[in-house]
């Protein structure tokens, strides 16, 4: 056979329609069939009229949206101080700000788990903050970057333009600064967002026995529960599809940030 | 914004950042089982660390997983990148389309499904470990892809033609003109891989053997567990990484720090400065 440049993409072809494909077609056949392989709506409907489950669906909200507003707060300044910053060590100061990403996130939870425990009694008693606490812990390097890289390609010249013409400092962070860094915001909200409905083992360590989506899948998974667990796994599906909708071509640099994010 | 409190700000957001990792490393040197008790020195964490099977077992296990994974996920991506440059428009976008999917999509469910798929559609066993990996190179192959297709943009085309033109086989010129160019993007996704891959839990969790672990599962299993020595021998453990963490930040700091300076002296010496 002749060799050809285009031939070398088969087998990741192949790769990507056997292992990211299937599977997803896997999910939607059971979803909506029971263990006889016949159709039924039940997991469908069972999902939305069960309020345990609804509930589930509620506090994994209430718990994403609480998360991605505090690492926004905590990651906007940041990144805005570190990029104004006329120091020279920027980039040393992000590497201090990424490394903690590189240790394995349950060691990190442990570590923050013992602080806590030390300085609250008892971790039962603050579930709700103490989730949104780890997951911040854990999450917020994933926001401070893509925002740090909106901001610091920043034109600086229009702030120039915009003081020239007499907009005040924070009319013209309000008109030019904060749009033009909209891309870095979405891009870091993508990357909390979906975590943190999902990424149940934060709360398990952190002793929150409520569940969230993430954990409903898992005990679907111990229970050998494949259609109902097919089901979750459908609806995160359809969260995660309408959210890129959602936010568009804006997230085109998500997966590059979440690649910065880690190297 | 006053710039002290801008800088209390900043050195909150790091000390928030720090301290738990920080903590844990002082601890990690006592004989103590829980934070706050009384500084007394110690190294037996660190002995019962590397001396303890299960513990060592699970580390070298994690390691070679990560080495494994990601040198497939590499290969596969980075052909794949290729293949899908050269390749026509449509079938590129579907490429990229299906690339995306796992690098958006919750690990929950990608490991979820891809357990359905292997183990219970198709009976694979988990004891093969053929899940896990499939799983682990699912999870990287796409950061490979979507670090070397953007080098391959960057590339002159005409290098390419010229080495054809003085006679280089199709193979040779792909070698030899094409990867040395795109190099810098296979190696920066292979180190993606590798921590991708180490940081894992819920791929692992639902495509694993019983009977293996990674350090994620198990260390929250750990935690559950509570077996005291266990529980403070993993504090010696972040601590090590952590250390090996810094290490490898300064190294990379210095080389491109003298990369940056050759690069510099190159200039000057072009541009007779």
């Amino acid at each position: 056979m002749k060799f050809s440049r285009k031939a070398l993409g088969i087998p990741y072809y192949i790769f990507l329609l056997v292992f990211v494909a299937a599977p997803l077609a896997v999910i939607i056949v059971y979803a909506f069939t029971n263990g006889q392989g016949h159709f039924t709506a039940v997991n469908f409907i069972g999902f939305f009229t069960d309020p345990n489950t609804l509930g589930t669906l509620c506090y994994s909200l209430a718990i994403a949206i609480v998360t991605t507003v505090v690492c926004l707060l905590i990651a906007y300044p940041t990144a805005y101080i570190l990029a104004n910053s006329n120091i020279k060590a920027k980039a040393v100061i992000l590497m201090i700000i990424i490394m903690p990403m590189w240790i394995n996130f349950s060691l990190r939870v442990t570590a923050l788990k013992e602080v806590l425990s030390v300085l609250e009694g008892n971790l039962a008693f603050y579930p709700f903050f103490n989730t949104v606490l780890g997951m911040t812990y854990d999450f917020l390097p994933f926001m401070i970057l893509p925002i740090y890289n909106t901001l610091s390609k920043l034109d600086g010249s229009l702030l120039e333009a915009a003081a020239d013409l007499g907009a005040g400092k924070a009319s013209s962070f309000i008109k030019i600064t904060l749009p033009l860094s909209l891309p870095g915001i979405v891009s870091g909200v993508t990357m909390v967002f979906l975590p943190s409905m999902t990424n149940y083992v934060i709360l398990d360590m952190l002793y929150n026995s409520t569940y969230i989506m993430g954990s409903l899948i898992g005990s679907y998974f111990s229970a050998n529960n494949w259609h109902a667990g097919s089901m979750i796994a459908l609806i995160l599906l359809l969260i995660i599809g309408l959210f890129s909708l959602f936010t568009g071509s804006l997230t085109d640099d998500a997966a590059e940030s979440k690649g910065g994010a880690l190297l | 914004m006053n710039t002290w409190i801008k800088r209390i700000f900043f050195i909150l957001v790091i000390a928030f950042l720090y301290v738990p990792i920080l903590v844990l490393a002082v601890y990690s040197f006592t004989d103590a089982s829980n934070i706050g008790e009384a500084l007394r020195f110690s190294g037996h964490n660190y002995v019962t660390l590397f001396t303890t099977e299960d513990l060592t077992g699970m580390i070298i296990g994690t390691v070679i997983l990560a080495l494994v994974s990601a040198a497939i996920a590499t290969i596969l991506g980075t052909a794949g990148a290729i293949g899908a440059f050269y390749s026509r428009r449509r079938i590129a976008a579907s490429m990229d389309a299906m690339n995306r999917i796992p690098v958006v999509n919750a690990d929950v469910v990608t490991g979820f499904s891809l357990c359905i798929l292997l183990v219970v559609v198709f009976g694979a066993s988990k004891d093969s470990f053929f899940p896990l990996v499939a799983g682990h190179v699912t999870l990287c192959a796409p950061f490979v892809y979507l670090s070397v297709l953007p080098k391959l943009k960057q590339m002159d085309p005409s290098i390419y033609e010229a080495a054809l033109d003085l006679g280089a086989t199709p193979a040779a010129a792909l070698f030899r003109i094409v990867i040395p160019q795109i190099v810098s993007g296979i190696v920066s996704g292979f180190a993606l891989a590798i921590t991708l891959s180490l940081d894992d839990y819920f791929i692992a969790t639902y495509t694993k053997p019983a009977t293996f672990d990674t350090i994620s599962t198990y260390v929250v299993n750990a935690t559950k567990g509570a077996q005291t020595n266990i529980k403070t021998a993993l504090w010696a453990l972040s601590t090590v990484i952590f250390a090996i963490v810094v290490i490898i930040v300064i190294a990379a700091n210095i080389r491109s720090a003298r990369q940056a300076r050759t690069f510099s002296d190159t200039y000057r010496e072009r541009a007779g400065i």
